[in-house]
């Protein structure tokens, strides 16, 4: 077991008490309740965490939070709890927590990769674009593969997620975002008065930069304890919530921020019934963005190896997890701040070497504190490299001359580097909610300028230096925030002691002899861009950032930048020889850090994926063997096999049945729509093509609905049930589009009419009796109602009672034979269905699936909107001409009728077809050609629509569409198949019964 | 009967409504006016209204500026569809029974709102969505019309086929209350 | 998600609404009598503007009514919502920062 010989003895915020074991790469260590992954490891003294994206040179850890872009890591709980790409910094210890480190192969001491680092001159920018041009066939079957295999970051886990992800809407007058200092000051300011307030952090601990300052004073207390009471007070306060380990990702339009809550990922066993993690989506009134600021690295030759990293993070390192990064530290410092690093480290015992300032000038006050504490400072030097492979070993520092010659080399043993840039704001989830970013000059830096959204920043991300003034400036953020949601603030003054130095730096590269770009200086971490590269992008000619980002991949990926952007800015505009805001500024994508998968699904998933909509008699069909399909959301039965029978032979058996004696079907999907008022008439006749003032009380109409363009959109049987109320039926599919194209013409086109729509498709179970046996099943159930042809011809309906259930009862078919729907409401719809299934036994009734719909209306020629047409089919293309009431002056869709092209030859009609072999049933949607043999591309006609085989006609059967079809009657087609070509007849669209006599009985 | 129980059913408890009758009138001013009178109180005519008959199970919720809900129980069904056909037999109006339609169910307890806005994206603060407050809305991909009876308690009326849908989503939801 | 002001149930979330396309093109009120150019530019042709745009939304799933809005393109912000029937408002210039709130 290793030690962890880079502890301090005391101090942090760890709990040293308590033990924690972890294993990485299999190698078994301890750590404490309280670190992270990275500072366990730094504990251990190691510092080789992964090896990089392109070169697989090795890594250490950069960062100690969430801009760590090196140390990639995979958490494995099982194997199906596999998450890759986790930064280390930001993986909370747990008991048995085990990790692996990504990108490399076999192991991350030798990893064969790195022979790439080797090739680099191979892996320019823009190498994806270049290497892999010529020839063609070696992309897919040599480099693809290859490239995949050994790029990308991380590998998914291979089985399905076995976690639970939840979601959330929220409100809020004031959504603070951060838990520093200005964070909790706005949080403390606006939740003061009642607003209410919900405050969010990415950590685990509240508490921000203030968690690294061991020495501030607020307002006399120490920071510690100020930042103790201020939680107390908030958590105190029912209109607040506080959230940790709450990323905020997403910056959407009308102040919609999108969080992403980790529940359980930092518990040993994860606590059963509680979601992994939790989607938040948040309409907040007003927004403070606190995000604080990101410490920039600086540019140099080897500026990735092991044990080079930020001031920044040596300083969390140390002062939270109570580790030290080294024991012979060089700082490279480009900003006062960087100075506390040395100061801090020294007084736990760590020997500093040297304070390499690249600023000819460093702050007074940092530079005598140095100098008092006995370390000594090199000014206006720049490093020309490191060494050691896998953890560095020393430095070479210069001065360079104006002639760019090489004055002063010197090299330092040490075993940690930390190196500082100044700080770079983060922006953005301000730059997200479009808000325009302004260039500080002083600061160097982009901070938020004109706001879109109703958000205002505060602290470090918009450029604030110094913790008193942080704290006002989130109290005072805080306060207006509040005020602007109506609500009112309390904004406070502070007073801070604290040895402070300021955060700002120059980004860009350092000076290197001879100007040259240095080839192994790392501007994006993660994605492995060089200098060299951006100056080879430049070039070749890519003058905007978006393109230079692109061609170089720089700033792109899970690390959008984070602390490569600027860098890259300062060397672009320092190359192009603009300031450094007109080299332009590249976009900040959503997310901020990666996000699980998860959360998007949320609750959506397995049976609650999407509504499964039961019919009435849903639970009689599961009783009775039924198989389901699916029709749109609804469940419906599909067929109803009996013992040893497949869907053919059970669908051939229903069609028979119903044919011969009588089948029972469930026909309550249709969607209905209650059209009423004294005007009823008048609106179906200005919307279907066909007239309904002549239609009497009493009967049906077979209605087909065109939109304004002639197609076919919908149709279904129109009922009138009394002067100035119809029963529409619609497709099951189209229920709701015709109910919205119906309040569309009545809302916006026609508010004049006195009529109104309501949807019934639920209210009525529809219980379909079909068969010449029909009328005897029914007969003794609707006491005594008079059902003969003659008081209840095809096409006409009643009213009535089954039993004790009010009915309404519709003599129609869509299968060609005597039919019944009989209408129940639908809480009876199941008891409905067992009384006639009851009385049906006797005539041998059998119950039916949509498939034997299917195939009994194709037998009759009955199209399916949305099967025979696809929105390019007219009434007459369909052969529904005969429906359209031509001498209507106007209804939807008439104009169009009359269109060129909707009249022209060569439409294609809706015909029959039989194959020549009987026993071929031809594929649904297959082309047909008028000539067997020809080169491809063939000239093809049309295409089959439908295509069953028809147990009645012993026999398959087919409907297409195809160019002039009804002139081609008796002649063959041919439908070209893998196989060869299949032969078929054209024939009339109607199969069986042609003369309707059945319907009439 | 509750359906099923977060901790406790004073955090959240999902019970079916009685079978009651209720209807959709349609129709302008007039025949809205009309109706009130029939129905026994005036129509609300503010967006997501509530008028309730005092001492009656009678309660009209407004779902759009010609779309009221009325609604009342079994036993006084008959006798509230008469009235309302006596007074709006002068009137245009349309008038639909859709007792069948839907369902409802009542979402109760401490929790109920918290429950509905994992998937529904209106703010259910007591302030901003008071009691005897109606609207349709989503919960997730469902239609329902979610009304506020009690500062804990919601019904939620939907299309019956959607009954399992939602009571099955909140059931999910409600998992992380029972483990809490 | 854009908060969007139904002109008849005041602010309401993105979700509950459908887009209609183009506002103000009125149905001819006699169709026989448009030419095939008129009544094809009728079905078809739409404004595409950078810009103000007028256009119907429906609040589906709330109160169902049809309503027409102006948004500004450039900022996908509403400037404001009306009645069917009403006429254009006139409004100058771009959506106000955050938009119709
Ligand atoms: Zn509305």
């Amino acid at each position: 077991m290793s030690q962890n010989t880079c502890r301090t003895a005391a101090g942090g915020r760890i709990d040293r008490s308590r033990l924690v074991n972890f294993t990485f790469d299999g190698k078994a260590f301890t750590g404490h309740v309280g670190d992270t992954l990275a500072s366990a490891l730094l504990a251990n003294g190691v510092h080789l965490v992964g090896r990089s994206f392109k070169y697989h040179r090795p890594r250490g850890l950069l960062a100690a939070g969430v801009e760590e872009p090196n140390a990639l890591v995979a958490v494995v709980r099982d194997t199906a709890r596999r998450t890759p790409n986790l930064r280390a910094t930001q993986v909370e210890l747990y008991e048995g927590l085990v990790a692996e480190s990504q990108n490399r192969w076999p192991s991350l001491q030798f990893d064969v990769g790195a022979v790439n680092d080797l090739l680099s001159p191979l892996f320019p920018a823009g190498f994806y674009y270049k290497t892999f041009m010529w020839p063609r066939k070696a992309w897919h079957q040599v480099f693809e593969p290859v490239v995949r295999e050994a790029a990308g970051l991380g590998k998914p886990p291979t089985e399905p997620d076995p976690d639970t992800y939840a979601q959330r809407f929220a409100h809020c007058d004031v959504l603070v975002v951060g838990a520093g200092p200005a964070g909790i000051a706005a949080a403390l300011a606006a939740s003061a008065k009642g607003a209410s307030v919900l405050l969010c952090d990415e950590q685990p601990e509240f508490g921000g930069s203030l968690l690294d300052e061991p020495n501030a004073q607020v307002n006399d207390h120490p920071a510690a304890e100020w930042l103790k009471a201020s939680l107390a007070t908030l958590r105190g306060r029912a209109n607040v919530t506080l959230l940790s380990r709450t990323t905020c990702f997403g910056y959407f339009a009308h102040n919609m921020l999108s969080l992403n809550e980790r529940l359980t990922e930092h518990q040993a066993t994860p606590m059963t019934g509680v979601p992994r993690e939790r989607l938040w989506q948040v309409r907040a009134k007003e927004v403070v963005l606190a995000t604080g600021a990101i410490e920039r690295p600086l540019v140099f030759p080897g500026n990735d190896r092991p044990g080079v990293m930020l001031a920044s993070a040596a300083r969390t390192f140390l002062n939270r997890y109570g580790v030290k990064v080294g024991s012979r530290v060089v700082l490279v410092a480009g900003c006062d701040a960087a100075y506390l690093a040395a100061f801090e480290l020294r007084a736990a015992g760590v020997k500093i070497e040297r304070i390499a300032d690249i600023r000819p000038a460093p702050g007074e006050a940092v530079h005598a504190a140095a100098l008092s504490a006995g370390i000594a400072v090199s000014t206006g030097v720049t490093v020309l490299g490191t060494f050691g492979w896998l953890r560095v070993t020393g430095i070479t520092l210069a001065h360079l001359a104006d002639d760019g010659s090489v004055q002063d080399r010197e090299t330092l043993d040490c075993d940690a580097v930390l190196m500082s840039g100044g700080y770079t704001p983060t922006v953005h989830l301000f730059s997200q909610s479009r808000g325009k970013l302004r260039f500080d000059e002083a600061q160097q830096v982009f901070v938020p300028g004109n706001s879109v959204e109703r958000e205002r920043s505060a602290g470090a991300c918009c450029g604030t230096d110094g913790l008193r003034a942080t704290l006002e400036e989130g109290s005072q953020a805080g306060t207006s925030a509040a005020e602007a949601a109506g609500k009112a603030g309390s904004a406070e003054g502070y007073h801070v002691q604290l040895l402070e130095g300021s955060m700002v730096g120059t980004p860009g590269v350092l000076p290197q002899p001879g100007n040259i770009p240095p080839s192994k200086a790392f501007v994006d971490f993660q994605n492995d861009v060089t200098s060299k590269d951006l100056a080879l992008a430049m070039r070749e000619g890519f003058e905007s950032v978006e393109h230079i980002k692109r061609y170089t991949t720089n700033g792109m990926a899970t690390d959008q930048g984070k602390t490569s952007n600027m860098n890259s800015l300062g060397f672009v505009s320092a190359e192009k020889g603009v300031a450094l805001p007109k080299a332009g500024l590249t976009t900040f994508r959503m997310p901020y850090t990666p996000i699980t998968f998860g959360i998007f699904a949320g609750y959506d998933r397995g049976d609650l994926f999407d509504p499964v909509r039961p019919t009435p008699t849903h639970a009689w069909a599961v009783a009775n063997g039924a198989v389901f399909e699916d029709v749109g959301l609804w469940k419906r039965s599909r067929y109803f096999p009996r013992a040893g029978e497949n869907m053919h032979a059970a669908v051939d058996r229903e069609c028979l049945a119903v044919r011969n004696s009588v089948g029972l079907f469930d026909a309550s999907t249709l969607g209905k729509i209650e059209v009423v008022g004294p005007d009823a008439a008048t609106f179906l006749n200005r919307l279907y093509v066909n007239n309904f003032n002549t239609l009497a009380e009493g009967k049906c109409r077979y209605g087909i609905l065109t939109r304004e363009d002639g197609f076919v959109y919908d149709d279904g049987v129109i009922a009138r049930l009394a002067e100035d109320r119809f029963h529409v039926t619609t497709t099951t599919g189209g229920a709701p589009r015709v109910l919205h194209m119906m309040e569309d013409y009545l809302q916006t086109e026609w508010p004049d009419l006195q009529v109104w729509l309501t949807s019934t498709t639920e209210q009525w179970s529809v219980i379909a009796v079909q068969g010449p046996k029909a009328r005897e099943v029914i007969a003794p159930l609707v006491n005594g109602l008079d059902v003969s042809n003659a008081a209840l011809p095809h096409m006409s309906m009643v009213r009535g009672m089954l039993g004790d259930i009010p009915m309404l009862l519709m003599r129609v078919s869509f299968t060609g034979e005597l039919g019944y729907e009989i209408n129940v409401p639908a809480g009876h719809g199941q008891r409905a269905w067992e009384m006639v299934w009851a009385a049906g036994l006797a005539y041998g009734m059998t119950p039916y699936g949509t498939e034997t719909m299917h195939v009994l209306r194709a037998e009759k020629g009955y199209v399916i909107v949305g099967q025979e047409t696809d929105g390019t089919v007219t009434p007459d293309d369909a052969g529904l001409g005969w429906a359209v009431a031509k001498s209507k002056p106007d209804f939807v869709g008439k104009r169009s009728l009359a269109r060129p092209a909707l009249v022209a030859k060569g439409r294609k009609q809706l015909v029959g077809l039989l194959t020549a072999e009987p026993k071929t049933v031809l594929e649904e949607g297959a082309q047909i050609a008028a000539v067997p043999e020809q080169p491809v591309p063939m000239k093809l006609i049309g295409h089959v629509t439908s295509s069953y085989h028809s147990a009645v006609l012993g026999r398959s059967i087919a409907l297409a569409l195809v160019a002039d079809g009804r002139a081609l009657m008796g002649q063959t087609v041919y439908i070209p198949m893998p196989g060869g070509a299949i032969a078929a007849q054209v024939v009339a669209p109607v199969f069986y019964d042609t003369e309707g006599a059945k319907l009439h009985v | 009967m509750s359906e099923w129980f977060a901790k406790s059913a004073a955090q959240a408890a999902l019970t079916d409504v009685p079978e009651g009758r209720r209807w959709v009138l349609r129709g302008g001013d007039a025949a809205l006016a009309a109706a009130g009178a029939a129905f026994g109180a005036s129509l609300p005519a503010q967006a997501g209204g509530v008028a309730r008959v005092a001492g009656t199970p009678r309660a009209a919720l407004w779902l759009g500026p010609d779309e009221i809900w009325l609604g009342t129980s079994m036993d006084d069904g008959a006798a509230l569809e008469a009235a309302l056909q006596t007074g709006l037999a002068a009137h245009a109006h349309s008038l639909v029974d859709i007792s069948h339609r839907n369902v409802a169910l009542e979402l109760s307890g401490t929790h109920a709102a918290w429950l509905l806005n994992s998937l529904c994206p209106l703010e259910l603060t007591l302030e901003a969505f008071p009691v005897d407050t109606v609207t349709r809305t989503l919960f997730s991909k469902a239609e329902i019309v979610l009304w506020r009876t009690g500062e804990h308690s919601f019904q939620i009326v939907l299309g019956r086929s959607f009954r399992g849908y939602v009571s099955g989503l909140l059931a999910e939801v409600s998992r992380e209350l029972a483990a809490a | 998600m854009l908060v969007i002001h139904c002109p008849y149930c005041g602010p309401r979330p993105e979700l509950e609404f459908r887009h209609c396309g183009q506002a103000h093109i009125a149905r001819p009120l006699d169709p026989s009598a448009q030419t095939a150019d008129e009544w094809g530019e009728y079905l078809y042709l739409r404004e595409n503007p950078k810009g103000m745009h007028a256009e119907r939304w429906r609040h589906m799933h709330g109160c169902g009514r049809f309503f027409n809005a102006l948004r500004d393109t450039t900022t996908d912000f509403f400037v404001t919502t009306y009645k069917c029937g009403e006429p254009r408002p006139a409004v100058s210039g771009t959506a106000p920062a955050g938009g119709q709130r």
